[in-house]
């Protein structure tokens, strides 16, 4: 899947909503400044999670950071198959490697986002640091 | 080199045992008896002593190499200290022995150590008492912030909040999780410092304290520190400093004096008593006079006879956070450490730690890349970007590092500059030793450019080549005799 219709947080994360269901991942970026990615910690169906808060734990042989959820919602579906097979996270960020859905009865909070354009632009500014 | 367990023949001893000439049963049920033997291995005392002296000599340490680990403060630690340590009166004192009705008569000279350690730490950090007893830096963290929601529960106040730097170490934003607060990120300003005017912004009633290390993880002296414990005690909230890297100012400047309320120590850092491999540690934790009342039982006290007592007896104690008086053999090398150095000996250690890194700094400036450019204090960090650029990494330019003999840098840490590279030379190594360094650091900087092949194939000096991480973290399989 490409990069359309995606939003993505100052954090990293993209969300594409479908319906009521935003699905959620990290970008490319992400996981390029990761490095390889070793452990995923993700949340079970049902959990509740809150816009700008952590919804799980990203380990990589050079960090551990926190994912934060990009929308208010509960989760409805967990993609367990991207932690057993972690090579998807580089191989199809946008696409197979989505973490987790989130059933949100607000999706407008979306709108604060940025769009792909944008994101690059932030990106660029991210690597001159 | 092979396993202990791949050298072991049938049948070869140490030792022969001779026959017991007592009766050796033993009254065990049999499900608590071997089938068969265990299986250690058999091997001369020759074979053990070279099994265990070549192990020995592949060890890497401050007493082979220099050792610029960043934010470790990987100091030498002085020998007198170990044989003090090692004095049969210090070192085979039972922990139970002061608790017996006249134990205490027993164990005077070990409770003044205690006693004197806590007076000296008081006069270097600018605090009112110290518990002597956490196990390790972290383990202070998680005792100072118990005694900061023990001094909110006792004022009645509702508070929710820590407020921590985005440089911090991992271990700050953990402990006051795990004491049940919600941790709130305090974005870092254009200098690499803690913005005050984001301090400002996310000030409110329901924050119970910051978290600060100062210099802070990028060797940065942050000048608004007062500023910020100012404002943090117009909450009533408390300011934490985080002793890491106090080898930077201690001596110069007092904590207390800064604001704080609530300091931990890590005695293997400033104090130059060893960095075990996970321990044992001390983390002694000091407090302002308001929170005295908080610290962990016990506490050793002077009484009027001059004689030393241990003290349980404190009403609003957060309790027992360590079996007995900590890692006391820790605590006496670094009371002997201090007592070396005097008034006069600690003040050099700062100006020397932060001579070294500005030296480095310095020499560096022209080949790696520096984000954070102004005059640091015990440690300086550049970015490999200029490297990376041509696909030689943080971590290539680490293994290259350790071809030279040297151990390698704190890599991709603080997490807020890109490609980390995070220099602490201590105040201990001589310019001879610094330069060799700057002077490795240069050759890869320029092999980086002309020859990157030549710097991502390293080590190649080391008994094993460039390990898989990866491979290792997502295929964990410790080593098993099955």
């Amino acid at each position: 899947m490409s990069e359309e219709n995606l939003k993505f947080t100052e954090t990293h994360e993209w969300a594409r909503l479908d319906g009521k269901v935003v699905s959620v991942g990290l970008s490319a970026f992400a996981i390029e400044q990761l490095g390889d990615v070793v452990y995923l910690e993700l949340p079970k169906p049902g959990d509740e999670v809150s816009k700008g808060a952590s919804f799980g734990l990203v380990e990589s042989v050079k960090a551990a950071s926190d994912m934060y959820a990009p929308i208010d919602g509960v989760v409805s579906e967990v993609n367990y198959e991207v932690a057993d097979n972690l090579d998807l996270l580089k191989t199809d960020p946008y696409g197979s490697a989505w973490l987790i859905k989130i059933e949100s009865s607000d999706p407008s909070q979306l709108d604060t986002l940025m769009d792909t354009d944008k994101y690059e632009q932030f990106c660029a500014t991210q690597v001159d640091q | 080199m092979k396993l202990v367990f791949e050298k072991s023949v049938p049948g070869r001893r140490g030792l022969t045992i001779s026959k017991s000439d007592v009766s050796t049963s033993i009254n065990l049920k049999a499900d608590l008896l071997r089938d068969k033997p265990a299986e250690l291995p058999e091997l001369s005392e020759l074979d053990v002593v070279r099994h265990f002296t070549e192990l020995s000599r592949r060890n890497f340490g401050v007493d082979t190499n220099f050792y610029p680990l960043g934010s470790c403060t990987m100091k030498y630690n002085p020998k007198v200290a170990e044989r003090i340590a090692a004095y049969p009166g210090f070192a085979h004192l039972h922990p139970l022995i002061p608790q017996l009705r006249i134990g205490g008569i027993l164990t005077q000279g070990a409770l003044q150590v205690l006693y004197e350690t806590d007076l000296l730490l008081r006069e270097i950090c600018g605090m009112a008492g110290f518990t002597m007893q956490p196990m390790a830096g972290a383990h202070g963290e998680l005792t100072g912030i118990m005694m900061m929601a023990a001094y909110h529960k006792d004022r009645g106040n509702k508070k929710t909040t820590v407020l921590i730097p985005d440089s911090a170490h991992g271990t700050n934003p953990a402990s006051a999780a795990i004491a049940g607060y919600v941790v709130k990120a305090v974005p870092s300003d254009d200098n690499g410092l803690m913005d005050l005017a984001k301090v400002k912004k996310m000030l409110n009633d329901e924050v119970a304290g910051v978290m600060l290390t100062c210099p802070n993880t990028l060797g940065l002296f942050n000048p608004h520190v007062r500023e910020i414990c100012d404002l943090i005690h117009s909450v009533d909230g408390l300011a934490y400093y985080d002793g890491a890297n106090l080898n930077a100012i201690v001596g110069k400047v007092r904590p207390g004096d800064l604001g704080f309320d609530i300091v931990h120590l890590n005695l293997h850092k400033t104090f130059a008593t060893p960095h075990g491999g996970g321990g044992p540690g001390a983390g002694p934790v000091g407090v302002v006079e308001k929170l005295v009342d908080f610290l962990p039982v016990s506490i050793v006290v002077k009484r009027e006879d001059g004689t030393y007592a241990l003290e349980y007896k404190r009403p609003k104690s957060i309790g027992y956070i360590a079996p007995f008086y900590g890692n006391f053999g820790i605590i006496l090398r670094a009371y002997v450490y201090m007592l070396m150095q005097g008034d006069e000996g600690l003040k050099r250690i700062a100006e020397n730690a932060v001579l070294n890194a500005n030296y480095i700094k310095e020499k560096l400036k022209p080949h790696y890349d520096l984000p954070h450019p102004q005059t640091c204090k015990h440690e300086c960090v550049f970015s490999a970007t200029r490297q990376a650029a041509k696909g030689v990494h943080g971590i290539d330019i680490a293994k290259a590092i350790i071809d030279a003999g040297f151990h390698p840098p704190t890599m991709y840490f603080p997490m807020i500059v890109k490609e980390a590279l995070m220099i602490e030379p201590t105040e201990c190594e001589s310019k001879e030793t610094l330069d060799a360094f700057i002077e490795t650091m240069i050759d890869i900087a320029k092999r980086a450019q002309t020859d990157p092949e030549s710097v991502t194939d390293c080590p190649k000096t080391t008994p094993v080549g460039r390990l898989d991480e990866t491979k290792a973290a997502r295929e964990l399989n410790i080593a098993s005799l099955a």
